[in-house]
């Protein structure tokens, strides 16, 4: 429809509004995707639907997350020390890795890996199914694929990625204790001692584990939506599974400033 | 549906891990205790200052951890802090009513502890006991500041 | 017709976009007998069955099956009315993370609670229908397409629906296999008394079947009736499709400009 409300700076300000008119359809509906899947009483075969799952996200994405966290703990330490050293203050390097990484970078970073490793594959697979005409088969045999397909692996990602959260912290303090103790030589008993005073059960791992499952939801919900919700063609599928990496790594790094400032911001 | 019994020991294994990394995390990593409560006894000591001192920080003779740091609060009495100790439970009746505490530093900006050293009164402290003697932390500012006042006046 | 209708589709419209598919379509389809539907490619056979089954909704009119408005059900009652239809799926759609056996005993363990050895015997016996029974361990990915169209249809027909939709249940078949379907939709048909609906390019396989017959061109019904009154229509789209006539009055090609302006088109923007 060519009216003269679609040239010029009018024009300018229509399609802004059709825009948001846009964004706000599609916020709606992946709410509504949301509350009509997560929620119900799983029967015993979902159960067993949703072990499938965490294999698939949990299990099989365990040994990157665990690399990465042995890695990033190490860095930790490394970084660390030189910086510490300075200041005579290297018995506080068991601090420095354990809060860095119970707050920020075990959530953050399980996250991203996360989402490369598990929401891509989701976004793709449900997106082929979709393509395949399974989910519409599904649904003429009376079964909702709501339930069936997506549910299972929205909880699945829920609880796996915090768990992959705490992995990856342990396995990084385990790390920075290879670096700072046994190789930079700090004193055994003041890594340890330092850290368990300084953390906190509740502040520090209750609040990462917190975080860890705002991205979690977030991560999978983006994922599972974009892969139903995609043009069922190789093309459309290939381009869902880009916004997937693309928009859960914005919203996880956005949502990770924003939690940051009303946990530990004094906010 | 098929069900296969690798997927579900590997799921197992994997939920089985996530709690056991939750309880290192609890324990190694904040210091949280198992020990039941009645294993230690308290103590309360007043401090005019007590610096960077936290709850959890550790207490020690002679360089050996014998408790923690339970709670810190305002004494609207004489407005100074009042830190409550947990001790472990041997040394219920073996402390001096002379004990004295002192809130030291490890190191140059290292945590903040306690350490507490014997005095010799044949009296001894028993649970909710108050330290009479007592030595706040040392502010780095402060010392600094007398530092240059000292060179001044000199 | 004094049939019984199961199915009333009634001045259905529907468009994709600006493409009108559907320009108000009415039709009875009787109960306990095949109906075919017939047209050229691309007329929307499949969006009409997926209009029957509820996955897209009409913009004008309405469908009843068994007397309920498809598409005034809630959602669960849609589900329900699902379990009482079967539909095979043009391309198969079968489950590719389940084999051929767990995809035909699909419908029967969400929908039943039967034990595992009479799940066994029943999913046998369809893949045994449909010739099938030593494939049952291959994956959907192992299948040829013609082959994964016949698990499909043991799908479709493993709860023993009232009603079958078929989108394209020659296509790719072999001779026998295809003597074969003819002979298991029709047998289905007159053992179970259920009612069908064909949707085919076969007119010879499909004309020996069916009991009535709709052909849809250019979004509308041309013709209807039995066998026998569409082989002496004299209509010529009716005849031109009947007999596969390249030249005729319904189109092979989808609405376009003339090729001669399109070409010369093309090679005037070249040119420029
Ligand atoms: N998802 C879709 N989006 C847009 N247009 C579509 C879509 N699916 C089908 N169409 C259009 O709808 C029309 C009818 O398609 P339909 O699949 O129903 O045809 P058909 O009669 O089943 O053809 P065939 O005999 O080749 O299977 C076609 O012209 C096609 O271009
Ligand atoms: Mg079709």
């Amino acid at each position: 429809m060519q009216s003269r409300f679609d040239q010029g700076a009018v024009g300018r300000i229509v399609r802004l509004g059709r825009k948001g008119c846009d964004v706000m359809e599609a916020l709606g509906r992946a709410g509504l995707f949301l509350g009509q899947s997560a929620i119900g009483v799983p029967s015993r075969e979902g159960w067993y639907l949703w072990l499938r799952q965490m294999h698939f996200v949990g299990v099989l994405s365990l040994a990157i997350v665990i690399v990465s966290g042995l890695f990033i703990g190490m860095v930790l330490a490394l970084q660390g020390y030189t910086i510490l050293v300075d200041f005579g203050a290297e018995q506080a390097l068991g601090q420095m890795v354990a809060l860095s990484l119970l707050r920020e970078l075990a959530p953050v970073v399980a996250a991203l890996l996360f989402a490369g490793r598990a929401g891509s594959a989701l976004t793709a697979e449900i997106g082929l199914m979709k393509a395949t005409e399974q989910l519409t088969s599904m649904e003429m045999i009376g079964v909702d694929p709501l339930r069936r397909v997506i549910a299972p692996r929205l909880w699945a990602g829920f609880i796996a990625l915090p768990i992959l959260t705490v992995g990856f912290s342990v396995v990084g303090i385990w790390g920075g204790y290879l670096v700072g103790v046994q190789w930079l030589g700090v004193f055994e008993g003041s890594y340890w001692s330092n850290m368990q005073a300084s953390v906190s059960f509740m502040n520090d791992v209750g609040n990462g584990m917190i975080k860890s499952l705002v991205f979690a939801i977030v991560v999978t919900w983006i994922a599972v939506f974009q892969g139903y919700d995609l043009v069922p063609t190789s093309e459309g599928i290939s381009r869902a599974t880009t916004r997937t990496v693309v928009y859960s790594s914005l919203a996880v790094l956005g949502l990770d400033f924003v939690l940051t400032a009303v946990m530990f911001g004094g906010l | 549906m098929k069900r296969s019994k690798t997927v579900e020991f590997g799921v197992g294994l994997f939920m089985l891990a996530g709690i056991i990394g939750l309880v290192f995390l609890g324990l190694r990593v904040s210091g949280m205790s198992l020990a039941a409560p009645s294993e230690t006894f308290r103590l309360e000591a007043n401090f005019s200052n007590i610096g960077g001192l936290r709850p959890r920080a550790r207490v020690t003779m002679a360089g050996v951890t014998v408790g923690r740091v339970e709670s810190i609060d305002l004494d609207t009495e004489w407005y100074d802090a009042k830190v409550t100790l947990r001790l472990d439970n041997d040394l219920e009746g073996q402390l001096s009513r002379d004990t004295t505490a002192a809130i030291l530093t490890a190191g140059l900006l290292g945590e903040q502890y306690i350490g507490l050293s014997i005095g010799g009164d044949p009296e001894v402290l028993e649970d909710g006991d108050t330290l009479r003697d007592t030595q706040s932390a040392l502010v780095l500012e402060e010392l600094i500041q007398q530092f240059v006042s000292n060179m001044a006046t000199n | 017709m004094t049939d019984v209708p199961f199915i009333e589709i009634q001045d259905v419209h529907f468009s994709r976009g600006s493409h009108e598919i559907f320009r108000g379509i009415d039709m009875l389809i009787p109960q306990g007998k095949v109906t075919a539907i017939m047209g050229p490619s691309g007329t929307g056979k499949t969006t009409l069955l997926k209009l029957i089954g509820g996955q897209l909704t009409p913009d004008r009119g309405r469908i009843l099956v068994d007397g309920q408005d498809v598409h005034r059900l809630s959602r669960k009652a849609l589900f329900a009315l699902r379990k009482r239809m079967g539909m095979l799926f043009q391309s198969g759609a079968l489950f590719s993370d389940l084999d051929v056996f767990e995809n035909v005993a699909f419908p029967l363990r969400v929908h039943t609670d039967l034990p595992d050895a009479m799940i066994r015997d029943l999913v046998l016996l369809k893949l045994q229908a449909v010739g099938l029974r030593g494939a049952r361990h291959l994956n959907p990915a192992e299948l040829s397409g013609g082959m994964a169209r016949r698990v499909a249809l043991a799908r479709a027909i493993a709860l023993d629906p009232e009603l079958i939709l078929y989108d394209e249940p020659f296509v790719g078949q072999d001779p026998i296999s295809m003597g074969v379907l003819v002979q298991l939709i029709k047998r289905l048909n007159e053992a179970l008394k259920l009612t069908s609906v064909v949707v085919s390019h076969d007119i010879k396989e499909t004309l020996s079947i069916a009991d009535y017959l709709y052909l849809l061109a250019d979004g509308q019904v041309v013709a209807k009736g039995t066998p026998e009154t569409l082989n002496a229509n004299q209509d010529p789209r009716v005849s031109q499709f009947v007999h596969g006539e390249p030249d005729g009055p319904v189109p092979f090609h989808y609405p376009a400009e003339t090729l001669y302006s399109d070409i010369l088109g093309a090679t005037t923007t070249r040119a420029r």
